[in-house]
């Protein structure tokens, strides 16, 4: 239904939208070099840092576990920030990724007698079998997140809530004894997937999360992000404003499955062994208090709260008995004092952060004049 | 697409004075016959009728609870009537989703302001310009070119639409911070990016002053005249009504007591006792 | 194992669920919350039994008082303290509040106990009684007369009562309630009281049947206890008893085929199924939002 007609409706092009003054604006393209140089250095110094030496290996470990938890908490967000809905199952679609990678890779390695060796020097088949098998986490998850999806977000808040939380139930006991009915040894049951190759390095790990924070922003700065923000604000004027709710409810709740079934084949190859009972709903739980703490709807905060919350009980071991019944006090207290979380709906542009600076504009000379703006408005 | 029912085309004879001359001779764009639904065992609408030409702008009015909301919700599915068919430019939307109704060309405001109050004004209209821009997934994702020129031709075309109520400073402005009238102003403007053939705008005044309802009624029938569509509204501001709505109808217990020109509703005796008598409106 | 003895552990374990189930139920009922720490306050309670009998030495009539008391004034606590700041907040915010509220009390009471099961003394010296050959456990028949009358209690002071009017009258619509000089606070005090002191009934009878308490326990039992009342309808009295009953003989009767591995994941699939083809549940009522 291409309509033309609107193009010259209405008059005259605004003046005000576009130049209220002449101010320095920094290109699309230049932006984006600029974020993607950042992330490559990162990438590249991390790299070298860890070959070198300057990493330790358990500390490589801990960074690795931060970046399948900013993944995590990230993909959360998508449906809990985003969409506005409380699933308690994230665990469940982080264990189905991993344990069908992992299952994947051990399975495909011994057929072309690829071994762990080979995983750690980094030959280019393991390159592929780790990105092949990555994808094949999200896409078992996504799948999953599709046959939920589709009868839970019929209800609303709680009862999605209460349905996700059993679907994850259900994927522990699947995992458990899925042995005995299929007869053969497929995931190990409650002893644990064993045997998975070391097939997460620095490198692969925060490429990942690099590559999935891009895909996640770009979804949601875009007309099917939008989508979503709408249905969150008001479920039923979308529909009256033509969003199929229904498909973009689903649609985020299998993006979001999607993502953490590629935590969860990250997981595998980092922690090297899956059991159900690391999948439970206390795992969920965290994964929420990240988001929420964060504050739902802020990429930045996700990105932030899931790198302090992982690196902090490593930090401090000798209080790990405190650190859950702290959780729950920061749960209850975020949401009594501060509900939007810390950094609220805040999304950390770099672009606009340098172009603030082009224009000589300091972070409270902004807010001068943006109490300005307000004043006159 | 649903079957073409009756294409029957408006004749004078049947409604005489109703339908304004130029639309005469088309299809109905918005026709309604024997409308009614039932909650329980009450009847809140019974037998409804209406026919609208293409650039028609009718008001519904009648004292509170007289169902005139459930009309509009019966009109948009958001509500499945018990009795009685709805037609869209001939089509019969029984049994669509509200998506499908927006999608045949009816969008709508609500009494009580429904706007994304978290996102940003531009973007509450780009959200209804979301199925116009017709991107795929796989070209957002990746930023391919038709991404950026699409976002930029809708974000043209969103600052346009702001420019008919003189918006275009608040597009940044997170929607809930909005003042009372600019949010339902925003509400219309959203519903015109979905590019309706009816537009049915439910108390577009409630709440303003008398120098903003005197502006609201040039826009709405600036909106008539630019984009040739019909525009169907509940006000319970006898000014306003009488002032633009070409034909309006009375509502009393869920039933039309009275349909006419505006000289003729304020004439009618039946009106004046069951309505205007009551409430010293004019 | 024969089929009395089968059904006698389906009425005492769906009797349980549906004590659970019930204060669920009252509580969703009044302010639309999914009280997530329900389920832990039936753990709180089978510890306060557990420090009553095994480490005070006190007679088992007082570990009971005790319980109920305790549940029922937990109840009320965490209402006051973590529920009613966000009376008018956003449900996602209350709801992810009463998350917290039950980590709380589950990571508190692994504090304070430890992780490992403590053993609960039995209330009572009960042999089982042998029908034919059939046994029958005296505890089961306790639990399922117990259950049967404290659901005619409640239904009686919901229905009779000046309090009960008060607790339906608030949760048709508050604001009204208000209005017509009803005390809101009280009211909703009063409902997470009696759902309290429910699951701390729930909680010794539990305890009887499996005398053991771990801080962990609440969570299963509260969810499948959630389970019953969405499946009996959520706000109905009678459908939290059927919904309880329900969900108790479907684990029962997939353990008695040899399948009690997968109990908990039928259980789960039984409320996804009722909730794609009657998402009401079973005797629950439609609620739509107004446009």
């Amino acid at each position: 239904m291409a309509n033309e007609k609107s193009t010259n409706v209405a008059g005259a092009r605004p003046e005000g939208a576009t130049a209220t003054r002449a101010r320095r604006t920094l290109s699309t393209p230049a932006r984006y070099v600029i974020n993607t140089i950042l992330v490559v250095a990162f990438l590249v110094i991390g790299d070298l840092m860890v070959s070198g030496g300057a990493i330790s290996r358990y500390q490589g470990f801990v960074l690795q576990q931060v970046g399948i938890y900013i993944i995590m908490a990230v993909s959360l967000n998508i449906a809990t920030g985003y969409l506005g809905q409380l699933p308690l199952g994230h665990a469940g679609f982080m264990s189905i990724g991993g344990y069908s990678c992992a299952i994947f890779i051990i399975r495909v390695s011994e057929a072309i007698g690829v071994t762990s060796q080979d995983f750690i020097n980094g030959t280019p088949v393991c390159g592929l079998l780790f990105v092949v098998g990555v994808v094949f986490g999200g896409l078992c998850a996504a799948l999953s997140g599709l046959v939920i999806g589709i009868p839970a977000l019929r209800l609303k808040g709680d009862y999605l809530a209460i349905i996700t939380l059993g679907f994850a139930e259900i994927i522990r006991v699947v995992m458990l004894n899925i042995d005995t009915v299929v007869g053969f040894e497929l995931t190990g049951g409650a002893k644990g997937l064993i045997g998975i190759p070391p097939y997460t390095s620095f490198l692969n790990v925060f490429a990942v999360v690099a590559i999935s924070l891009f895909l996640i922003h770009t979804m949601m700065k875009s007309r099917h992000g939008r989508a979503i923000l709408a249905i969150r604000d008001n479920e039923i004027a979308a529909e009256a404003t033509g969003v199929n709710t229904t498909y973009y409810k689903t649609f985020a709740f299998v993006v979001s499955a999607f993502f953490a079934g590629v935590a969860g084949a990250l997981y595998a190859g980092c922690i090297g062994v899956m059991a159900p009972a690391r999948f439970g709903f206390m795992k969920s739980i965290e994964i929420l208090v990240m988001v929420v703490l964060g504050g739902m709807g802020s990429m930045l905060g996700s990105v932030v709260s899931a790198t302090v919350l992982t690196i902090l009980p490593e930090a401090l071991r000798a209080f790990a008995d405190y650190r859950m019944i702290a959780y729950a006090v920061v749960l209850i207290l975020t949401m009594i004092f501060r509900p939007q979380g810390l950094m609220g709906r805040y999304d950390f542009s770099l672009g606009n952060v340098i172009e603030h600076l082009m224009n000589g504009e300091l972070p409270w000379a902004r807010k001068k004049a943006d109490k300005e703006a307000d004043a006159n408005a | 697409m649903p079957n073409k029912h009756e294409r029957s085309v408006l004749v004078q004879m049947e409604t005489p004075n109703l339908i304004p001359e130029r639309d005469l001779g088309q299809i109905p764009v918005l026709e309604a016959k024997h409308l009614g639904i039932d909650f329980g065992g009450l009847t809140a609408v019974d037998d409804f009728n209406i026919a609208m030409g293409k650039t028609e702008i009718s008001g519904l009015i009648g004292p509170n609870g007289a169902g005139k909301t459930t009309i509009f919700n019966l009109l948009t599915n958001v509500y499945k009537p018990t009795r009685g068919t709805i037609l869209v430019d001939g089509y019969d939307t029984a049994g669509m989703s509200m998506v499908q109704v927006n999608k045949m060309g009816i969008a709508r405001t609500f009494q009580n302001i429904r706007l994304f109050d978290k996102m940003s004004v531009v973007d509450n209209i780009l959200v209804g310009f979301g199925n116009q821009m017709g991107t795929s997934l796989a070209t957002d994702l990746l930023r391919l070119p038709a991404h950026w020129r699409r976002e930029r031709e809708f974000r043209d075309r969103a600052m346009d639409l702001l420019g008919i109520f003189d918006m275009q400073r608040f597009a940044n402005t997170e929607a809930g911070n909005l003042p009372y009238g600019a949010q339902r102003r925003l509400e219309i403007l959203r519903a015109l990016a979905t590019e309706p053939k009816v537009l049915l705008l439910d108390e577009p005044a409630a709440g303003m002053n008398p120098n903003e309802t005197e502006e609201l009624m040039e826009n709405i029938q600036k909106i008539r005249d630019e984009f040739q569509i019909a525009i169907l509204l509940i006000e319970h501001d006898m000014g306003l009504v009488m002032g633009i709505c070409e034909v309006v109808g009375v509502l009393d217990y869920g039933r039309i007591i009275a349909k006419g020109t505006p000289d003729q509703i304020q004439n009618d005796p039946q009106v004046i006792e069951a309505y205007l008598g009551k409430q010293e409106v004019i | 194992m024969t089929f009395l003895t089968q059904v006698l552990n389906g009425l005492q374990l769906g009797s349980i669920y549906a004590l659970v189930a019930l204060g669920y139920t009252m509580v969703y009922g009044i302010i639309l919350l999914l009280n997530f720490a329900h389920g832990d306050i039936i753990m709180v309670g089978a510890y306060i039994s557990w420090v009553a009998m095994a480490s005070l030495g006190l007679h088992p009539a007082i570990a009971v008082v005790l319980s109920i008391g305790g549940c029922a004034l937990l109840g009320v606590l965490i209402d006051k303290v973590a529920y009613a700041p966000l009376r008018n907040a956003p449900r996602l915010s209350i709801l992810i509040t009463a998350i917290g509220v039950s980590y709380f009390l589950e990571n508190g009471a692994q504090l304070v106990f430890g992780a490992d099961a403590k053993v609960v003394p039995a209330f009572v010296d009960a042999p089982n009684i042998v029908v034919g050959d059939a046994h029958v456990s005296v505890i089961a028949v306790i639990t399922i007369v117990v259950t049967a009358v404290s659901t005619a209690v409640l239904t009686f002071l919901v229905q009779r009562t000046k309090l009960g009017r008060a607790m339906r009258a608030v949760s048709e619509d508050m604001g009204a309630a208000r209005l017509m000089g009803i005390n809101v606070n009280t009211t909703i005090s009063f409902t997470f009281a009696v759902g309290s002191a429910l699951a701390g009934i729930g909680a010794i009878l539990y305890s009887m049947a499996y005398a053991q308490a771990t801080p962990t326990m609440g969570i299963m039992l509260g969810t499948k206890a959630f389970v019953a009342a969405v499946l009996g309808g959520i706000g109905s009295i009678p459908g939290a008893v059927i919904g309880g009953l329900l969900v108790g003989f479907a684990e029962v009767l997939v353990s008695a085929i040899g399948l009690s591995v997968w109990k908990d994941a039928v259980v789960f699939a039984l409320l996804i199924i009722v909730l794609i083809v009657r998402p009401t549940g079973i005797l629950g009522r439609t609620m739509n939002e107004k446009v």
